[in-house]
């Protein structure tokens, strides 16, 4: 018996729910980040799982969740530069605390 | 009946650790968590027959990004301390919110009609994966190098100690 697609989309969109949870919860920069990438990470599984399952042949969704990755990778460099910018300008990376353009 | 194990296993650690990822105290504790999520994940991709996809999940989010985060989190120390209160005010409703679009993703999931073919997976899909990148997807491709040279020029320039 193999797996049907549905439990793989199941385990993404919890996967999601969860890196959604994250990223709108934390108050630590670093956490948003975190969440940000486990939602990518359930992005790429659903990619994954319809390549598998409704077009194995081709290669088009191993391609995208390539670019994903590489998204991914940029993003979390630049992300964390950025925190660690803030951090040593402001001496904190709690969120709320990161105000300049209210004040 | 053994791959519906080896997937129960991998959904239920990839699951549980992105739990302990977004509800763990300790910030550096959870950067250890997203590694064990990230490899969970990875043993997905093996199980949905992508070993490639499984081996760039390996070495560019467990060798690279959590690496990095776990340097960030390493430089900023004294806010991932235990005394800092992690969650904001609003999590309450953060929470409603996930579980709400998790419930609403779940109603979509089960209420399409998806199209599986039976196709099998071709057999050698690395060699297809790199003959397609640079033929089919070439620009594509390019303009994702371009986009890495970009992030590493600009990161740099952000994360770089002024005079």
């Amino acid at each position: 018996m193999t797996i049907p697609i549905n439990w793989y989309l199941l385990v993404a969109a919890g996967l999601f729910s969860i890196g959604l949870y994250g990223v709108l919860s934390r108050r630590n920069a670093i956490g948003i980040l975190m969440g940000i990438e486990l939602m990518l990470n359930a992005v790429n599984i659903n990619l994954i799982a319809f390549w598998r399952y409704l077009d194995p042949v081709r290669m088009t969704g191993q391609v995208f969740a390539i670019f994903v990755f590489t998204v991914a990778a940029a993003e979390v460099a630049v992300g964390l530069a950025l925190v660690i910018a803030i951090y040593r300008n402001r001496d904190t990376i709690v969120i709320e605390e990161i105000d300049l353009l209210k004040e | 009946m053994v791959p519906i194990i080896i997937f129960g296993l991998s959904a239920l650690i990839t699951l549980g650790a992105a739990l302990a990822v977004v509800t763990n105290k300790n910030i550096l504790h959870s950067a250890f968590y997203l590694v064990l999520a990230f490899a969970g994940v990875a043993s997905l991709y093996v199980l949905l027959e992508a070993p490639f996809i499984a081996v760039v999940q390996v070495l560019i989010y467990i060798g690279a990004i959590a690496i990095l985060i776990v340097f960030a989190i390493m430089l900023t120390r004294r806010i991932g301390s235990d005394d800092l209160i992690q969650r904001n005010a609003q999590w309450i409703w953060a929470a409603l919110g996930a579980a709400g679009l998790f419930l609403v993703l779940g109603w979509i999931v089960y209420s399409v009609n998806w199209p599986v073919v039976t196709q099998i997976v071709p057999e050698d899909t690395i060699t297809i994966l790199g003959q397609e990148l640079l033929s089919t997807y070439v620009i594509p491709f390019e303009v994702a190098s371009v986009l890495l040279l970009a992030a590493l020029v600009g990161s740099i320039i952000i994360g770089r100690e002024r005079e």
